[in-house]
């Protein structure tokens, strides 16, 4: 047990507030100390970089080809784009995200052809830097689940400037009884590269939210990919089972054991009272 | 309908309908663009406006933006409408209603009696023909003081929601992040957290740890989950110690039936709040939160400009009397709101609209990392939230929220707007504050030195 100081520190006119040991338990920007009430320079000045950073995750690119050849070990891959035709579209006009590009629309109707329990779309959403860092893990993790339990699946589909809904469209083009959309999720200051799922049962052009079932912030400092493969598949068995996703399929999945150590219990309550 | 029309010299600006009208009157915004609604240009958009100021308040009870018949959102303003309460301001224009709020004759007594016989409509009317110190003129004289476990609303007092998330609801992490937030004296309007994953495990076992340590550290505020209100019922139902119901809320049927629910289930979520009884000074027990955006984000706007529709989502919050309601204003992206400038105008219109309806009116000041907004965007609009009295903001730490990735105010924040304006928390908690040292004492508002004697332990045994 360490020995800390409990009066706030004084570093020249701005204060050290003395648990900055609590970081250990997460990556929100907490004990960043003051000066008076505001922030001390430093940190102020650090919090401009990050979104500096941040905006650029925004306007990365999807590398297509790239993407394409490393998801080619997992089978036939087919490449899409949604009606926005840059980046600028797709940030102004979030309805042409959602839809096909007529010779998408067309190339899917006649290249791929269901039925199919299950169809992996794979799109850049507003962080491409997502799809690059986390999709081959947790595909490594998701199809193995997904083969076991016997699902016919579709080819993956990877979809360039897309939104969640573009979904809808593809699984109905093609037959598919399930989505799961893997988009890349609006970046935030401190993770600039966090994986979002959808699941959609009986997709089609039209859906809204409440059709879907949400697991966010899968990446390496964030959900696990063996823990969103875990609730994923869940998910899907149950929305196989009874013919729905949305808010009326609950997510009574049984919440992973957490390892040892960092994060398992909750230090204001399990200390003894002074 | 016979249409609206403004005739200046040998031009003549024609407005097909009553939504129409107040559409292209509207101050520019990415939103309506989007939905093709606005005016072409800011001379249509201003004639728009010398038109709608001409308009009759009663023609808000004839003329109805989305269809009384298929939508029952606009059935419980028509058929809630205080035709008593009304009469104050009947005889209105909008333009005169416009002077009438500005004027002395609209104290604050004169208004809270006028809330039952304003419709969202009326209001969103005016508000698009007020500039910003208009919107803040107004709204600062509006009071609505609501409880649970403390007073949110009083005079000179502004409570902020500690939201303490965390990427994957880690209970150490959340409780790091409570830490920080009560110790830099947030967290009276509620401990309230956007948990990851919607799970009702999940669920109940953030709402025991909250109520532990609310109990543990005796402190006079409440927390809530904001998950889906079915969630939250279904928790209820296994025993679970909800103190606030949340839910999201829109502004036409259609869009609340996006969101999964209609008024009958928040009316069962409601009740399921209140049979709990856990409320000490009163028994708010509803917490809502709005944006505008969030029905032409479903398609579900009817061709109604998105302010419009965020006034309506306050109608439907009326009947459940909440604790908080909050406009998420800048949380959708630019495709709604576009950058700093439209963000705070956004907010201000929220606010004054929402308090003029009676409702217990915060903000979460906050951008995106695609929009065209910073921190200094945020200054502006939380300094003169502050100015119109809010009811509550949000706290967070170093403005990053690590879960749902978008910047809102800090804890450090909410100690600026309390210095440079006065403003105290939530009585109960201020008196806990003190209590706890962790303010010290003396007017102005100050951190004391050290850490409470009841944290103490917590912290050291890390």
């Amino acid at each position: 047990m360490a020995d800390h100081d409990m009066s706030d520190k004084p570093r020249g006119v701005t204060i050290a507030n003395p648990w900055t040991h609590l970081r250990k338990h997460t990556p929100a920007r907490i004990a960043l100390g003051r000066t008076g009430v505001s922030l001390p320079t430093t940190e102020h000045l650090a919090f401009q970089l990050a979104h500096a950073r941040a905006r650029s995750a925004v306007h990365h690119a999807m590398d297509m080809s790239k993407l394409v050849q490393d998801l080619a070990r997992f089978g036939p891959v087919v490449e899409v784009q949604s009606a926005a035709t840059d980046r600028p579209a797709y940030l102004q006009r979030p309805d042409l995200g959602r839809k096909l590009s007529a010779e998408s629309a067309a190339k899917l109707a006649a290249e791929v052809t269901g039925p199919f329990d299950v169809a992996f779309v794979i799109a850049d959403g507003l962080s491409a830097f997502a799809i690059e860092k986390n999709i081959v893990p947790f595909l490594e993790a998701m199809l193995a689940v997904s083969d076991k339990a016997g699902w016919s699946r579709a080819p993956l589909i990877v979809a360039g400037q897309g939104r969640v809904a573009l979904g809808d469209e593809i699984g109905a083009i093609i037959g598919a009884r399930m989505v799961v959309m893997l988009i890349g999720e609006r970046p935030g200051l401190s993770s600039p590269d966090s994986l979002g799922i959808y699941l959609t049962y009986g997709p089609r052009v039209g859906l809204t939210d409440e059709a879907r079932n949400c697991i966010s912030n899968v990446r390496s400092e964030g959900l696990s990919y063996a823990e969103a493969a875990y609730k994923l598949h869940y998910l899907a068995s149950e929305a196989l089972k009874r013919s729905l996703s949305g808010v009326n399929l609950k997510d009574d999945a049984e919440v992973l054991p957490k390892p040892d150590g960092v994060g398992a219990g909750n230090f204001l309550l399990d200390a003894p009272k002074s | 309908m016979a249409g609206y029309a403004y005739v200046s010299g040998h031009e003549r600006y024609v407005f097909r309908d009553l939504k129409d009208l107040m559409a292209k009157a509207t101050p520019l915004r990415s939103g309506d663009l989007l939905a093709g609604v606005a005016a072409g240009d800011d001379t249509e958009r201003a004639a728009a406006q010398l038109a709608l100021a001409d308009v009759p308040l009663g023609v808000f009870l004839q003329e109805m933006v989305v269809p009384y018949e298929t939508d029952e959102v606009t059935r419980l303003i028509i058929d809630s409408h205080d035709a008593d309460a009304f009469k104050a301001v009947s005889h209105l224009t909008v333009g005169g209603f416009r002077d009438w709020l500005l004027s002395d004759h609209a104290t604050t007594e004169a208004l809270a009696k006028l809330v039952s016989g304003l419709t969202p409509e009326m209001v969103a009317a005016v508000s698009k023909i007020m500039r910003v110190q208009d919107l803040v003129m107004v709204a600062k004289k509006c009071r609505v003081v609501t409880k649970f476990r403390n007073t949110i609303g009083l005079e000179s007092r502004m409570a902020t929601r500690l939201q303490p998330n965390h990427p994957t609801d880690d209970a150490a992490g959340i409780a790091a992040s409570i830490v920080d937030g009560l110790l830099y004296g947030n967290g009276d309007a509620v401990i309230g957290i956007n948990p990851a994953t919607d799970s009702i495990g999940q669920v109940t076992s953030l709402v025991q740890m909250l109520d532990g340590i609310i109990s543990r550290y005796e402190i006079p505020t409440q927390s809530c989950i904001l998950t889906h209100v079915t969630t939250t019922i279904e928790a209820i139902n296994r025993g679970a110690p909800v103190d606030l119901v949340f839910q999201s809320i829109a502004g036409t049927e259609a869009a609340n039936k996006s969101f999964g629910i209609d008024l009958k289930i928040l009316k069962e979520g409601y009740e399921a709040g209140l049979s709990l009884k856990r409320g000490t000074v009163g028994d708010n027990v509803m917490y809502f939160e709005t944006g505008q955006g969030s029905a032409l984000s479903a398609n579900a706007h009817h061709g109604v400009d998105q302010q419009t529709i965020e006034a309506r989502a306050y109608a439907v919050a009326r009947p459940f009397k909440p604790l908080l309601i909050n406009t998420v204003v800048g949380f959708i992206g630019p495709e709604y709101l576009y950058d700093g400038r439209q963000i705070v105008r956004a907010g201000l219109e929220d606010h004054f609209c929402g308090k003029l309806l009676g409702l217990p009116m915060g903000c979460d000041i906050c951008y995106t990392n695609h929009a065209e907004a910073d921190q200094n965007d945020m200054d502006v609009l939380l300094t003169m939230l502050g100015v119109a009295g809010i009811n509550f903001i949000m706290g967070i730490p170093g403005s990053d929220d690590v879960m749902l990735n978008y910047q809102t105010t800090s804890f450090h924040d909410a100690l600026y707007v309390r210095r440079v304006l006065g403003l105290k928390p939530a009585p109960e908690f201020e008196a806990w504050l003190k209590a706890q040292e962790i303010f010290a004492a003396g007017e102005q508002v100050s951190l004391g030195p050290d850490v409470p004697r009841a944290f103490r332990r917590a912290i050291a045994a890390e």
